[in-house]
């Protein structure tokens, strides 16, 4: 391997961008964290090292898994990468007032002790550049309305992977309606045994069958949303 | 060493009948949604009872015990790690009465689900804690009387391995069947002819291998195929879904017919499957439905992908994973530092 050996601070801006792509489909966690302090250090805006870089890069990842190419022990590791990039982009992010993307909170609902597929999700939209409030796993009704209020996210996504736990989702959903809320954020479902036919009947916006088709739909569901009033 | 149950069983018939679901029934028998099917062991035992024989009085040879998530893992998120020896012993023993009281040969499969954890690198799962945790309930399962251990819907190859070396070291035979719901395989990317390849690599080895749960009878049946096709030759278990489910009310209800079913198991049964069973949504009706067609219909010639399709409806996906090359690099790569 010594003749292809390369050293990240000898690329190009455009090299190092595209060699960041193949360091986060091999979730190569160091590579990732010292090209995005090269980029920083060469005077990139936070924003642009992570949508050119870190978003495009997990964009490939979302595109192959989505079409079974990678599975998700790669992708957790691409996530992992992802996450040590933006532990450094985070602050700076902030601190520039970059644009965000939009925000989610999910968990798994009552009962369901699976989080492998909501962790995913989580893993995906952090890499898509939205901010996650990850509830993780058993969340009650209240624990979901609590933090609706705290966070005041775009998205609600709600996770279950029993036929057992799945009828939870409708709980949740039903009591939004009750207090007025429910048109106030997309929510977004998830899980093996689900389907669309399922989110429909619950009042879902949509069923998201993997993180990846999870990362397109809260896109078009949020660009939707702000683009609401001048329709 | 006098032979277990099923041993016997299988070196004595053509083709043995397993249960159906345990979620769907107890859900039922009005389990709420977010208890723990485990509790019910100790807390509803005539209601565990009831659940093992109906499945014994529809014909099932072997039934699954309530110890899905009986692993410390799991039980630990209801506060309850410290209830796993007991809760299994339990599952097992109650599955003991019943099937010493049928006047049969019934087999008492303890129920080992996946830890519901993800292995380390990119978990914190390590192999020896994944023996620990299912050690812990293999000894739980055979101290109430279990015949066999029954590792079941697993994603991850490593989490099945660990079961193996659990089972060994409880001294127990065991069988271990996968989930294969995404697109063809298990979550964690494993084929059906990487699992038929991979089984016998494991030191302990289980006594039958196979699929159960994914999604629906067409794509169990279409992992079983792939079974064969890898030149597996271990008895190959396929435990389907009724179907698929959907919402009804305020209830999940899973629309494969007892007909469908019974189809199923005789599309099974013809593609050389040796153990036969449902999984979710797979009620007492449809165990029936199944017995009375292994039984009566005659065994026909090995079904083709064409004929599930045509017998029991399409797949989720178009392929199944198996013949592609999946794992090697995709990318052209610009490589990597060495």
């Amino acid at each position: 391997m010594a003749d292809d050996e390369i050293i990240l601070s000898e690329l190009s801006d455009d090299e190092l961008v595209l060699q960041m792509h193949d360091d986060l489909y091999d979730g190569l966690k160091e590579e990732i964290e010292e090209a995005v302090n090269l980029l920083i250090a060469r005077g990139w805006a936070p924003y642009d090292a992570l949508t050119k870089a870190l978003v495009a890069g997990m964009t490939i990842v979302g595109a192959d898994f989505r079409d079974g190419i990678l599975f998700v022990p790669e992708v957790l590791l691409a996530a992992n990468a992802m996450k040590g990039g933006m532990a450094i982009l985070k602050p700076l992010l902030i601190a520039t007032g970059a644009p965000r993307m939009g925000k989610m909170v999910i968990g798994t609902v009552k009962g369901d002790i699976h989080d492998i597929g909501k962790n995913l999700v989580g893993m995906m939209m952090e890499g898509a550049g939205f901010e996650v409030r990850d509830l993780g796993i058993n969340n009650s009704v209240e624990k979901y309305l609590d933090a609706l209020e705290a966070e005041k996210p775009d998205i609600l996504g709600m996770s279950a992977l029993l036929t057992t736990t799945m009828p939870y989702m409708k709980v949740v959903i039903d009591t939004m309606k009750e207090r007025g809320m429910r048109d106030d954020y997309i929510v977004l479902v998830g899980g093996a045994p689900l389907n669309e036919e399922f989110s429909k009947a619950i009042g879902a916006d949509a069923y998201c069958r993997d993180a990846a088709v999870a990362v397109e739909t809260a896109k078009a569901y949020v660009a939707r949303k702000h683009n609401r009033p001048n329709v | 060493m006098a032979q277990d149950a099923l041993s016997k069983l299988l070196s004595s018939r053509d083709w043995l009948m397993a249960d159906g679901a345990t979620g769907t029934n107890l859900f039922n028998m009005g389990l709420s949604s977010g208890e723990p099917p485990e509790f019910w062991n100790t807390e509803q035992p005539d209601n565990i009872r009831s659940l093992y024989r109906s499945a014994v009085e529809a014909g099932s040879d072997i039934f699954l015990t309530n110890s899905f998530g009986g692993n410390a893992a799991r039980l630990k998120l209801h506060s309850a790690q410290g209830r796993v020896r007991e809760l299994n012993r339990v599952a097992a023993a109650l599955g003991r009465e019943i099937a010493d009281a049928s006047g049969r040969v019934v087999v008492v499969a303890g129920s080992v689900g996946p830890t519901g954890e993800i292995f380390e690198p990119m978990g914190n799962l390590t192999h020896a804690m994944a023996v620990e945790i299912f050690h812990e309930q293999a000894e739980g399962l055979k101290e109430g009387g279990a015949d066999v251990l029954w590792v079941e819907t697993m994603s991850a190859f490593e989490e099945y391995a660990a079961a193996a070396e659990a089972a060994a070291l409880a001294g127990m035979p065991w069988c271990g069947t996968m989930s294969f719901d995404t697109a063809g395989r298990t979550m964690m990317g494993i084929t059906s002819a990487a699992l038929a390849a991979k089984v016998e690599t494991l030191a302990n080895p289980p006594m039958a291998f196979g699929a159960n749960c994914g999604v629906g009878a067409s794509d169990l049946m279409r992992t079983v195929l792939g079974f064969d096709a890898a030149g597996a030759s271990r008895p190959i278990i396929a435990k389907g879904n009724a179907g698929i489910p959907k919402y009804h009310e305020g209830h999940i209800h899973y629309d494969g017919t007892p007909e469908l079913m019974a189809e199923y198991a005789v599309l099974a049964r013809d593609a050389g499957v040796r153990i036969i069973g449902g999984c979710c949504g797979t009620m007492p009706e449809h165990l029936k439905a199944m017995r009375e067609a292994l039984e009566s219909r005659p065994t026909g010639p090995r079904p083709t992908v064409e004929d599930i399709r045509e017998k029991l409806g399409g797949f989720s996906s178009a392929s199944d994973g198996t013949g592609d090359t999946s794992g090697d690099p995709k990318r052209e790569r610009r490589g990597r530092r060495g």
